[in-house]
């Protein structure tokens, strides 16, 4: 059985085409945009509006392009982002406002 | 229920391939046979959480395998320890 085909896109441990490229083993520092999703990850969390696994569930549904181009936290937001907005806990008017005024 | 030491199987289900779901099984020890290290105790079943149903508390283990059995390439006498639910595991 063809396991490179069946495994979904970002279930990447293991697989051969990630095994021929060098790890990037250089220290790298977390962004103020990283340390601010996180935080309100942790916000979330804490207020049940979301767990970990539906954020996991979120990131997993990124498309795959998007998924290889997005950063760690990139896809973190993004993931929150769609479950925000399903959940009806903001809306797509507050969502473009708020990025409007950024 | 499984034991230490017991031999089992990792079902060889690709549920990602008929729908949405979030799974903690990687796909490179599917249907793979190891062997069963230690029970860890009993979690809320993260394939319900992420949809935020009623999750039922399953059974966790450390599942051990041969590296040689999973990768071709590997050194045959390394091994992979891995954490699986037991609804993931059968008997050979």
């Amino acid at each position: 059985m063809d396991k490179e085909v069946l495994r979904a896109h970002h279930d990447l441990g293991g697989a051969a085409k990630f095994m021929c490229e060098p790890v990037d083993t250089a220290p790298h520092g977390l962004t103020a945009f990283d340390r601010e999703v996180d935080a309100l990850r942790q916000m979330l969390a804490a207020r049940t509006l979301m767990s970990v696994d539906e954020l996991r569930r979120g990131i997993e549904a990124i498309p795959e392009a998007e998924y290889h181009r997005l950063s760690y936290y990139q896809r973190w937001i993004r993931s929150i982002t769609e479950h925000l907005l399903r959940q009806g806990v903001i809306t797509e008017t507050e969502l473009q406002a708020a990025l409007g005024s950024a | 229920m499984f034991m230490a030491g017991e031999t089992v199987r990792v079902k060889n289900e690709w549920p990602e391939t008929s729908g949405p779901v979030h799974i903690r099984t990687p796909h490179y020890v599917r249907g793979v046979v190891g062997q069963v290290v230690r029970r860890l105790g009993e979690f809320p079943n993260p394939e319900d959480l992420a949809f935020a149903r009623p999750a039922e508390r399953k059974p966790l283990y450390h599942v051990r395998f041969r590296k040689g059995a999973i990768w071709a390439e590997a050194n045959p006498d390394d091994e992979l320890l891995i954490e699986i639910f037991g609804h993931w595991l059968e008997r050979p």
